[in-house]
């Protein structure tokens, strides 16, 4: 391919080093420093992608992150591949490969093309409208439409590269290095402020480093000229950090932002590996200076898409910057002096610029004047009612506007073109000024959305507040400049700037045509296919409010948010809703300002960095004895330990019968510690738990339920009284961290008279829990010299001892029902003890076991697990707990709530046990349970919470919180699964051991 | 994410901090001898305001102390902080 579109050498692209590229399969050649688009545009290709819902063909229409239709895949069918990346932001490198999305099989030729022709079928909500009906048959709706929608394709395999996160704190933040941005930023590190100035761009200085314009001076030099300079003088300041290609994408409040730096998106794949790919910069910034700029609009007129139509600002970069021609004909359609400006710039470099079409009245600037000298043909009050050419722009056709601009008369001119620059104004980019929080005011006179009320120490500058002539630019930012920075002079007081002036406006948010609306295809959001005539629909259909009418119509909801046609959308909705503008608002901007990727947002929190866990000191033990692990809250637990390829269920049934029958043993060491002390620490637990504790003796334990203060089970375990005023808080595994921030809470701020104080030390002990009948003897082994008589060392009490020269801290409590030593140590000895236990336990078959024997254990015995059998609706009374709440304490936590009639209700959902009449049926937890089968609806009286086959009871056992419960015992009732309906009867929780003699066997 | 100036550790990133609701409903002395009406204004009635509401923030991975905090939720401007068991200033 030829590159005969280059019209000059450019001093931003390296004309010495080619490189070549493939889109959609054809290789192309370019030079360093292009974008695809400037690269594609030099080798004559306008047609890039198809649209959305349509399929029409479409071009390049920008130059910047603001495109909307130049959304390609990169490195398609590779584990690098990114969908939905901006033609006018890539930079090529030699081996990338490029292809069109949203086109089948081809971009040139695609079938979903015959929806242009069906378009009338397919106005604002056609979805919604045509797919609800039979509701059932949405699923196979929903396959085609999912198929045939879409933005390419995401990669399938691990994505390769290294993202990085780096915080940042700065005093000043500069957001964009044009020439606004340039200042702001030479001037605060100038005076001391640590600043960091961010462009998305790879080159500083915005739009006006490739200005060309002869009228626009300063200091006499040619504006490009003079902002090199200042360019030049920024590497010699101290305190000044530039990021180039770094975009930002959200701006939230206290100056908190975040941007993305791309690293080696640009650079060839031999160079990209092992080095970070984009990096999330975490900003927090004293004072921030917006300088994002402003955004050149389209028009909306009858078929504006076509290949070929671009912005007038595009069409002079990719000239003035990238040296490339889009056209060899080209048109201007303008409401404003900016097209006269690219028109000139293109006529000086010998492109052919046929007539400047002007929907304004006759204007006499400078500028004007020259375009005409130059022999360039104005139309003034004239508009483009419509264009031709499917793949590629053709011809355009023009007509005169009426006095009003509602229609157009006349003859129909024939102009024929292959590229239309359209220049309908500039908005301001105010996305990240109004995701700050900052709230816009609407400038009638300009019609466009300027920054009014700032919500953080921050200003706006240049462009993006409204300011669009050199001159007005300078001088506003150099009094903003020295208010915000309290200054008392910049570098650039006393320049002396000269441009053109503007001096006749006129604004159409919808242009008219000589064919009515319904016959033509106006569009407002390209990316999305909304058009002016869905706008108007959405208007007849009721809706009034800016949000609705942008969801019904999904203006604005592509994937660049509508940077291009939200203005036209608002205009439209306020002239034919008859309201202003500025009242009707505008949708709101929401992060990123562009995409980022989902490995930009993690970082380096990926794999095994995802998320932290915890391990016990008996950790390794385990792994070595190829336990299965199972999460709780952050911990690995050990679930279970299979031998010679045991099946869970096996394992478990083994591991439980052992526990019974001679000796188990298990890590406890997760359980929550929390260490009390204090002169008032027995008034503390008073408090806190709903049974008492004043009268516990020293050396001894006991269980304690802690309830929210609307009196639902929120924790339990045992506590030890280790002392007078010192007291030992064992909380569940899951729940020990809110526990202690429950307890801090209460003491600071209900309580500060309360002489007490709380310590974590969970991680400071390790557990093991021996139980069964040999657990005593097992003990009795590895530390003789302690009495572990009844006498001496009854159930729920404590003792202090020594393995060896380690001290241990043994309380005889029972998770399971047997008779149960809980040994604790120094997390360091944990291991230690763990294999002591298990050489020790040898003769009687010591079998360690894991939480789902823990459960099935306590299960048999009836033992609730918070956060199983309770869900955070449960009282201890539902809970048939009565037993453990104090009816003579005065108060605690949850009291008061438990005598509300809602508490008090009779058929509030409580615990029971349920048996199955088939013995070996096991209920799934979860199942629902009835006691009627042919009600419709059926009423649901509870669920199944726990379920297990017992293998010490040989039978199927479950427990379940059933509707008015506590009175059926013996009732039968039914589980209705898929195929089959269980029956089961209503039975005591405690299956196992009623009258506890196990404890002491 | 706000910058919130911990009244016993100074200014940190609101991702060290815990809200812990409006502040200022204290625990009733007697809940016993509450009406059901007056302990479900207790347990369950809040204001959530928008604009400016005095709320309870906990420097949970910091010093781990109580404290409230004046704040406008309608622009998230912190108005005051100031140590629990201080009378709350008048905005």
């Amino acid at each position: 391919m030829s590159e005969s579109l280059r019209v000059k050498s450019s001093q931003y692209i390296d004309e010495t080093t080619r490189v070549s590229f493939k889109f959609n399969g054809t290789t192309y050649y370019g030079f360093k420093g292009d974008t695809l688009a400037s690269a594609l545009l030099a080798n004559n290709v306008h047609l890039v992608g198809r649209s959305f819902k349509y399929h029409r063909p479409r071009g390049i229409m920008t130059s910047g992150s603001e495109e909307p239709n130049a959304i390609v895949q990169i490195n398609p069918n590779t584990n690098r591949t990114e969908p939905n990346v901006r033609a006018t932001e890539v930079e090529i490198y030699e081996g990338m490969e490029a292809s069109s999305q949203n086109c089948w099989p081809s971009v040139n030729f695609d079938i979903g093309g015959i929806n242009n022709f069906l378009s009338p079928l397919f106005p604002a909500g056609f979805y919604y409208k045509t797919f609800m009906w039979p509701a059932s048959f949405w699923e196979k709706y929903e396959y085609f439409i999912r198929h045939s929608a879409g933005l390419g394709k995401s990669p399938t395999s691990k994505d390769p590269d290294i993202y990085d996160h780096r915080n940042i704190h700065c005093d000043v933040l500069v957001v964009g290095a044009g020439i606004s941005g340039i200042l702001a930023a030479k001037n605060a590190a100038k005076n001391n402020y640590k600043t960091l100035l961010l462009d998305e761009k790879n080159e500083l200085g915005g739009s006006t480093i490739y200005e060309n314009n002869e009228s626009n001076k300063i200091d006499n030099k040619i504006s490009s000229e003079w902002l090199k300079k200042e360019i030049e003088e920024l590497k010699n300041i101290k305190n000044l950090e530039i990021k180039t290609r770094t975009s930002v994408a959200a701006y939230h409040q206290y100056n908190y932002l975040l941007a993305r730096e791309n690293l080696t998106d640009h650079l060839e794949k031999k160079d990209k590996s092992n080095k970070i790919r984009q990096r999330l910069f975490k900003i927090r910034s004293k004072k921030v200076i917006l300088a994002t700029g402003a955004l050149e609009r389209p028009m909306v007129f009858n078929n504006n898409d076509r290949p070929g139509i671009m912005l007038s600002s595009a069409i002079k970069k990719y000239s003035d910057f990238y040296g490339v021609a889009c056209g060899s004909k080209i048109v201007f359609f303008t409401n404003n002096d900016s097209a006269y400006e690219s028109a000139l710039s293109l006529n000086d470099k010998g492109i052919k610029v046929e007539a400047v079409v002007d929907i304004r009245k006759q204007s006499e600037t400078n500028l004007e004047k020259r375009v005409i000298d130059a022999g360039i043909k104005i139309y003034w009050e004239h508009a483009v009612v419509d264009t031709s050419g499917y793949k590629r722009l053709n011809n355009v056709s023009i007509m005169k506007l009426s006095n009003d601009g509602t229609s157009v008369t006349g003859n129909k001119i024939s102009i024929s073109c292959d590229c239309l620059g359209v220049a309908g104004g500039w908005t301001p980019a105010v996305h990240l000024y109004t995701q700050s929080g900052s709230k816009l005011a609407f400038d009638e006179d300009k019609k466009i959305f300027i920054p009014n009320k700032n919500n953080s120490d921050q200003i706006s500058v240049g462009s993006c507040c409204g300011d669009f002539k050199l001159d007005e630019i300078l001088k506003n930012l150099n009094e903003k400049l020295k208010d915000f920075l309290e200054i008392t002079k910049t570098d650039f007081e006393n320049i002396t700037v000269n441009n053109d002036q503007e001096i006749s406006k006129r604004n159409i948010w919808l242009l008219p045509s000589d064919k009515a609306l319904g016959k033509t295809k106006p569009f407002v959001d390209y990316q999305n296919d909304a058009t002016a005539k869905d706008i108007k629909l959405a208007l007849r259909e009721g809706f009034r409010s800016i949000e609705h009418v942008k969801r019904y119509t999904t203006t604005g909801m592509g994937t660049d948010q509508g940077k291009l046609g939200n203005m036209h959308a608002l205009g439209i909705i306020a002239d034919t809703a008859g309201v202003k503008m500025g009242e009707l608002g505008t949708t709101t901007f929401r992060p990123p300002y562009t995409p980022l990727t989902f490995g930009t947002i993690v970082g380096r929190n990926v794999g095994k960095f995802f998320d932290i866990f915890r391990r016990t000191p008996m950790n390794d033990w385990h792994v070595e004895q190829k336990a299965e692990f199972e999460n709780v809250g952050q911990w690995k637990r050990a679930w279970y330990y299979p031998i010679n390829g045991e099946t869970m269920h096996q394992a478990v049934q083994r591991e439980s019968k052992a526990a019974r029958e001679s000796s188990g043993i298990l890590d406890a060491s997760t359980l929550g510690k929390i260490d009390i002390q204090g002169s008032d620490a027995s008034e503390f637990l008073n408090r806190v738990y709903t049974n008492a504790w004043s009268k516990l003796g020293i050396g001894k334990c006991r269980y304690g339920l802690m309830l929210n203060e609307d009196g639902m089970v929120y924790d339990d375990g045992v506590t030890t009284r280790l002392g007078e005023n010192h007291y030992l808080m064992t909380t569940t595994t899951g729940g020990a961290a809110n526990v202690l921030g429950k307890l801090e809470d209460y003491l600071q701020t209900e309580w500060p008279e309360l002489d007490v104080y709380l310590t974590s030390v969970t991680d400071q002990f390790a557990t093991a829990s021996l139980c069964g009948p040999n657990s005593k003897k097992i003990l009795k082994k590895i530390i003789p010299d302690l009495d572990l008589s009844d006498e001496n060392f009854p159930h729920m009490s404590f003792k202090e001892a020594k393995i060896g020269s380690v001290v241990c801290r043994i309380m005889r409590i029972s998770f399971t029902g047997e008779q149960s030593f809980e040994i604790n140590v120094q997390a360091s000895y944990g291991k230690d003890l763990w294999e002591k236990c298990i050489e020790a336990g040898k003769e009687f078959n010591i079998t360690p076991y894991g939480t789902e024997t823990m459960h099935l254990l306590r299960a048999e015995k009836g033992f609730i697990i918070v956060g199983q059998d309770t869900d955070g609706t449960m009282t201890p009374i539902d809970l048939q707990m009565d037993w453990i709440v104090s009816k003579k304490k005065y108060d605690f936590i949850g009291k008061r709530s438990l005598y509300r009639s809602d508490t008090m209700r009779e058929d509030r959902k409580q615990l029971v046990g349920l048996l199955t009449d088939d013995p070996k049926v096991v209920l799934e937890e979860g199942a629902q349970i009835v006691s009627e089968l042919n009600k419709n609806p059926v009423e649901m009286l509870g669920h199944v919470t726990s379920s297990y086959f017992s293998p010490n009871l040989n039978k199927s056992i479950a427990l379940a919180v059933v509707r008015g419960g506590k009175d059926m015992m013996g009732k039968k009732l039914f589980i209705p699964m898929e195929d089959k309906t269980i029956n089961v009867t209503v039975s005591n929780p405690v299956f196992f051991d009623e009258t506890n003699e196990r404890l002491n066997a | 994410m706000f910058v919130i100036n911990c009244p016993y550790c100074g200014e940190r990133d609101q991702q060290e901090f815990k809200a812990g609701g409006e502040a200022h409903i204290e625990r009733p002395k007697q809940p016993t001898e509450l009406s059901d009406d007056e302990w479900a204004e207790y347990l369950f009635m809040r204001k959530n305001i928008k604009g400016v509401q005095y709320e309870r923030w906990n420097h949970a991975h910091g010093c781990r102390k109580w404290f409230n905090m004046v704040r406008d939720t309608s622009n998230d401007e912190i108005k005051a902080i100031y140590k629990m068991g201080e009378k709350p200033p008048s905005i």
